[in-house]
């Protein structure tokens, strides 16, 4: 009841109930009650992974396919929607092959490493007021260091394997993605230096009259896109999907991964690509809260109609078209010439950014009321 | 007496290792079975991190004894193992063999002919080019770019299906004429195909050659420097860009080219943005080969011998030579006077062009190496025939 009492009047609803909130309320007055809703968090993730697996990877193909002028998969199910599931089926069955050379443990732990940052980068986002497994204080900072994570999963998938086309691809990718996440770091910190909190549902909370990205006094904007580049290059995606290169490292890093570990890093490589939205869309573009224009009652009255969870889930899926739009349209960067951008471009740019956006905080050197 | 040719064990000795904290050269194989080698090309690249030192092509992967295997077959058979040579390019492979024969045996060709073969030559010119350029973006990352590449193939590839009934492999330029005659509406179809890929050429400028990524990989990376073209014996788009204006269809006129006004396009720096604009700009002037002669086809039969005889060529030596999209290729017969060849030799352009990867790639990094050897438009069959 309570659930459906929230998810009605969220407009108004500021007040966050996390399932972790509401376990440990639960824990003094019926252990089974909070013992049910850690394994409903659980289960939640874990459901969330895997939907989350097949719905991107139908949409990255039908979305190639009408890029492409050709139609994307069509055979299995209608328009092909069980074509993922087909696929996963394949990847299931098929045989493991690890090389005779390879560092078998570090090889094995590699894949887990790798989804193991992005899932856990989950549990942490604002899905709505009520959908959240759990609101940690200094939510950005977690979510910053566990996607960090992730580099060490590529790293050693790369270095495990013993060949050297994987050598090259690992490599490339411990130089991009610590490099880049530089970037996304210091344009991470704008909006937490607006919004004077870490934790991700107070970001959230602090967008009602507006979003970050056009409030923050062109501030936001900039860190918008910056940050939407950089973690363009922390997802291993075209253009910066140097350490993958299949037509340069014949697959990179993941050359000598089959079967259910390859789905492995296939699977982390999409969802981190969800999770990049995900933040972004809670940092910049205002998360769950619906789109509020102050002193316009009966407007803001029609947007609060939609649910928190569908204008979440429209916005990260607008970016998560973003970001499949750049795989299907540009090239691919060089080694050398992705470092300039980020060291000698980008870094610069955020660092400036940053200041401003400190200097217009502290100064309180507002155009408009923030 | 000491051996000049080194086998690839006494090249290929490991570098030995400089010591405690320097970085060590390596060895990586490119290829035979790689993205970038197209079929089955082996590079064997020499490392320093990801900077190229050395670069040692090792073709023959795909050899399957064509010169020999045309040593038992006559002249008109010859042709249809041409086309398995540059299968982009197969219609010229055709015409190098069929005009070698022809000076050979002295056959005059009537001008319809000439103009079909032109008009079909240019065609697989344009096909040919379209294709690497969707490949070349496929190699650089943008995959888009090859679909759309093989979409207007695909509409050229109906006109020959029509016309010769085959889209890769045609065997239809024989010594003395033409396999079949072009259908009535063949024409009309042309003239559709070009006002289409008049558009498909400016839609791949906008796709491709304006991204700045793009121009980034490409501008001033892997120059070839005109003498060192000559020298190498590099011919067709990669030494045109280089800046030596020489092309068959212009230096030497055969076919109907003489009848056609149109330019050889000329880089400047011979960097792999060059290699890619000229062969952008040779698209265009292919089309506008063809939309000066498609008007005009003269009357007159396509075939001037008689079809099913054999053609016997003089006791002697013969060289002839057509400028196909990669290059020059050309024949070489030493007839003792029969109906077979007593040794044919192709001097194929791609076997040439792939050797300046070993000049140009050194220095540069491995994703620099994937730029270069798709400007270069290699196809590997012909490497190795």
């Amino acid at each position: 009841m309570d659930l459906i009492y929230t998810m009605t009047t969220s407009a108004a609803a500021t007040d966050v109930i996390t399932l972790a909130d509401r376990a440990s309320a639960a824990v003094d007055t019926n252990i089974w009650l909070s013992i049910l809703y850690m394994v409903l968090a659980l289960v939640s993730i874990g459901a969330l992974t895997a939907v989350l697996g097949i719905v991107l990877i139908y949409a990255e193909r039908k979305i190639a396919g009408h890029f492409q002028c050709r139609l994307g998969p069509m055979r299995v199910g209608p328009h092909g929607i069980l074509q993922t599931v087909a696929d996963t089926l394949k990847l299931l069955l098929k045989e493991d092959v690890v090389p005779a050379s390879a560092d078998k443990a570090m090889h094995f732990a590699a894949p887990l490493m790798s989804l193991m940052a992005t899932v856990l980068v989950l549990g942490v986002i604002p899905y709505s007021p009520i959908l959240q497994v759990t609101d940690v204080n200094i939510g950005i900072l977690y979510v910053t260091a566990v996607s960090g994570l992730g580099v060490m999963g590529i790293l050693l998938g790369g270095w495990s394997s013993n060949n050297k086309w994987s050598l090259v691809g690992g490599m490339r990718a411990a130089a991009q993605m610590i490099s880049y996440e530089i970037s996304a770091t210091l344009s991470v910190l704008v909006m937490v230096l607006f919004a004077s909190t870490l934790s991700l549902n107070g970001i959230v909370q602090s967008q009602e009259s507006g979003w970050w990205i056009w409030r923050a006094h062109g501030t936001g904007l900039v860190a918008f896109v910056i940050f939407i580049i950089a973690s363009t290059a922390e997802i291993n995606r075209t253009p910066f999907d140097i350490p993958e290169g299949e037509s340069e490292l014949t697959g990179g890093f993941h050359t000598e991964y089959s079967g259910l570990r390859f789905a492995f890093f296939f699977l982390s490589e999409f969802i981190n690509m969800f999770a990049a939205s995900a933040i972004a869309a809670t940092l910049f573009l205002g998360g769950w809260m619906p789109f509020y224009i102050e002193g316009f009652e009966t407007f803001n009255k029609i947007t609060s109609l939609l649910p928190p969870t569908l204008w979440f889930l429209g916005k990260t899926a607008f970016l998560i078209f973003i970001f499949m739009w750049f795989r299907w349209t540009f090239p691919r960067l060089r080694v050398d010439q992705l470092m300039r951008l980020e060291w000698k471009i980008l870094l610069p740019i955020g660092f400036i950014n940053l200041i401003a956006a400190a200097v217009i905080v502290l100064t309180k050197f507002y155009f408009f009321p923030v | 007496m000491t051996a000049i040719v080194r086998t690839l064990d006494e090249i290929l000795i490991a570098p030995a290792h400089p010591g405690r904290g320097a970085t060590q050269e390596y060895f990586l194989n490119m290829g035979p079975q790689h993205p970038i080698a197209h079929g089955s090309l082996r590079v064997i690249l020499l490392l320093d991190g990801e900077t190229i030192r050395k670069v040692i092509p090792v073709p023959g992967y795909v050899h399957r004894g064509i010169e020999k295997m045309c040593e038992h077959l006559n002249y008109r058979q010859i042709i249809h193992l041409t086309d398995r040579m540059d299968y982009l390019s197969a219609l010229m492979n055709n015409w190098a063999v069929a005009r070698t024969v022809e000076k050979a045996a002295g056959i005059e060709i009537n001008d319809r002919i000439e103009s079909i073969r032109t008009i079909m030559a240019e065609l697989q010119r344009i096909q040919s080019h379209a294709l690497w350029w969707g490949v070349l973006g496929m190699d650089l990352g943008a995959f888009t770019a090859f679909l759309y590449s093989f979409r207007d193939r695909e509409i050229i590839g109906e006109i020959f299906e029509e016309t010769i009934g085959a889209r890769l492999t045609m065997n239809y330029i024989q010594p003395g004429g033409v396999m079949y005659d072009i259908t009535p509406d063949f024409t009309a179809k042309v003239k559709k195909v070009l006002a289409y890929m008049k558009r498909m050429v400016e839609e791949y400028d906008t796709l491709l050659s304006g991204n700045v990524i793009l121009q980034e990989r490409l501008r001033g990376v892997g120059i070839l420097s005109e003498k060192r073209a000559v020298s190498l014996g590099c011919t067709g788009p990669v030494l045109r860009a280089a800046g030596l204006a020489y092309d068959l269809r212009k230096v030497e006129p055969y076919g109907a080219y003489e009848k056609a006004q149109f330019d050889v396009v000329v880089g400047t720096t011979g960097d792999c943005w060059d290699r890619y604009y000229v062969r952008i700009e040779e698209m265009r002037q292919s089309i506008r080969i063809i939309e000066q002669l498609i008007d005009d086809i003269p009357a007159g039969p396509t075939m001037v011998t008689k079809f099913n005889t054999k053609i016997k060529l003089p006791v002697g030596r013969y060289y002839n030579h057509v400028e196909t999209a990669r290059g020059v290729l050309g024949v070489f017969i030493y007839s003792d006077g029969g109906d077979k060849p007593y040794r044919l030799h192709f001097r194929s352009p791609s076997f040439n062009n792939m050797w300046a990867i070993t000049k140009i790639a050194p220095g540069w990094r491995i994703a620099d190496m994937i730029a270069i050897q798709s400007s270069l438009d290699l196809v590997i069959p012909d490497i190795d025939r």
